[in-house]
């Protein structure tokens, strides 16, 4: 570009050359978000399912259970990742136990929640047919709270993705990482595709659940 | 000495109670960013949403702006409004605003779409202009849903206020990244005490408002935090 100063360089929204050479680096980036959501959200549902069955038959824990996570989801990401790091270090560990934590907290809520709207009727007529307590719940009980169970899965799986962003300030991030890229470095084209690309798997992932919760739960539709 | 130990003493000396970087100067600086953007955000979304549930109107609209909401990472909001508004207050102040509004329309939408149609017709029946209705007899009945909305916002807003440090923003954030840059955990830590020890009391504080708010006569019915809107963006 003859006659053309550095200064009057404009950065444009999108660099079409550079991406087209960077086009690995998204991916890895993508790879790792996809990565860390599912870790957290499986994790999650691995610990809330136990959880939140145990809050809803000992009622007496369900209130202070409830409670006590509403607490700790009060406590924005970027401090308990500040909170955790002399102990567990910049990195993978302190990034999950924070994206657990909260996956957790937002499943068991939906567990206990779908526990309680099994109507009493239904129970009713487990009991006359001769289901025990644990084949009732997980014949029961469960297959009718899987609605709401699936809507904390999609709530916890979009948030979750928001947060892996966050964890770019302890050196993690995924797409979040190149957002704080283009911060650093001034520098417009990795901040604008990774964003964009981190809003279409939040809604990709949504879509996704909503789509296999119809096929795997065909008596939800209606819900 | 243990971290806890430094971190105590940290919060001991005097020199961290006074000047630019003291806890009282970030402290206000964190408040009137979270406090200015939930006001300009409250003002658009509360009439949006409140219109919307009272006429029954938009409903998709009202309930999805949320989901998209939650979608949009705040950390990437925040760099966008920096790279187009440049430093200051200004791109904090308007990406914090943005990430306010949608939990604000939804909730307020389900709390007017939730106000009994028979306390409606009662209303028209004895008389009501629409004007007086909703101001007089569906907000009051929506103020438990509708406080919900708030404080989901402005819990929001006062989390991701702590990364407009990273945009050269002040508040409780700064201790955060700047701990992080200088990998003085000391300060780290306490930057983090800090920032969790204002959201809970931002979270009580307006859990209070709502129980000054609500008519006494529907403060027994429910209990409508159970069926807030689950959001949480930073």
């Amino acid at each position: 570009m003859p006659g053309h100063l550095f200064l009057d360089y404009v950065d444009p929204w999108i660099n079409w050359d550079w991406l087209s050479t960077h086009v690995p680096v998204f991916l890895a980036a993508l790879q790792e978000h996809v990565t860390l959501t599912l870790i957290a959200v499986g994790v999650g549902l691995l610990i809330s399912l136990p959880m939140g069955v145990v809050a809803h038959r000992w009622h007496a824990l369900r209130n202070p259970v409830l409670t006590l996570f509403g607490i700790f989801y009060t406590i924005p990401s970027i401090a308990l990742f500040a909170l955790l790091i002399p102990y567990t270090g910049l990195g993978t560990l302190t990034a999950e136990i924070g994206l657990v934590g909260y996956a957790v907290l937002i499943l068991t809520r939906n567990v206990v929640v779908g526990l309680e709207a099994v109507p009493n009727d239904v129970l009713d007529a487990a009991n006359g047919m001769g289901y025990r307590p644990l084949a009732r719940l997980v014949r029961v009980e469960l297959p009718l709270a899987l609605p709401a169970i699936f809507a904390g899965i999609r709530i916890a799986t979009v948030t979750t993705i928001g947060l892996v962003t966050i964890t770019a300030v302890i050196g993690l991030g995924g797409l979040g990482q190149l957002i704080l890229q283009g911060l650093v470095e001034n520098f417009h084209t990795p901040l604008v595709v990774a964003t964009l690309l981190s809003i279409v798997l939040a809604l990709v992932a949504d879509l996704a659940l909503a789509g296999s919760q119809r096929i795997a739960l065909p008596w939800s539709r209606s819900a | 000495m243990s971290i806890l130990a430094r971190v105590v003493q940290w919060f001991a000396d005097p020199a961290h109670w006074t000047g630019t970087d003291g806890i009282p100067t970030r402290l206000v600086q964190h408040l009137q960013l979270s406090v200015e953007s939930v006001l300009i955000g409250a003002a658009i979304a509360l009439p949006v949403g409140i219109a919307l549930g009272h006429y029954g109107r938009f409903g998709n609209l009202a309930m999805n702006i949320s989901n998209v909401g939650r979608a949009v990472p705040s950390f990437a909001l925040l760099v966008l409004a920096f790279q187009i508004f440049g430093l200051g207050d200004a791109p904090i102040i308007i990406s914090l605003t943005a990430l306010a509004i949608p939990p604000m329309v939804t909730n307020s939408y389900v709390a007017m779409q939730e106000v009994d149609p028979d306390v409606k017709d009662a209303a028209r029946g004895m008389g009501y202009r629409e004007l007086a209705q909703v101001l007089l007899v569906e907000l009051p009945l929506a103020v438990p849903l509708l406080m919900a909305g708030i404080r989901t916002s402005a819990l929001q807003v006062v989390a991701t206020a702590t990364l407009a440090a990273l945009i050269a923003g002040g508040g409780f954030g700064r201790y955060i990244i700047d701990g992080l840059d200088q990998q003085d955990y000391t300060k780290l830590v306490a930057g983090a005490i800090l920032v969790a020890l204002l959201a809970l009391a931002t979270e009580l504080g307006l859990a209070a408002a709502e129980r000054l708010l609500v008519p006494r006569g529907i403060r027994l019915l429910r209990a409508p935090s159970a069926r807030r809107v689950t959001y949480k963006a930073a």
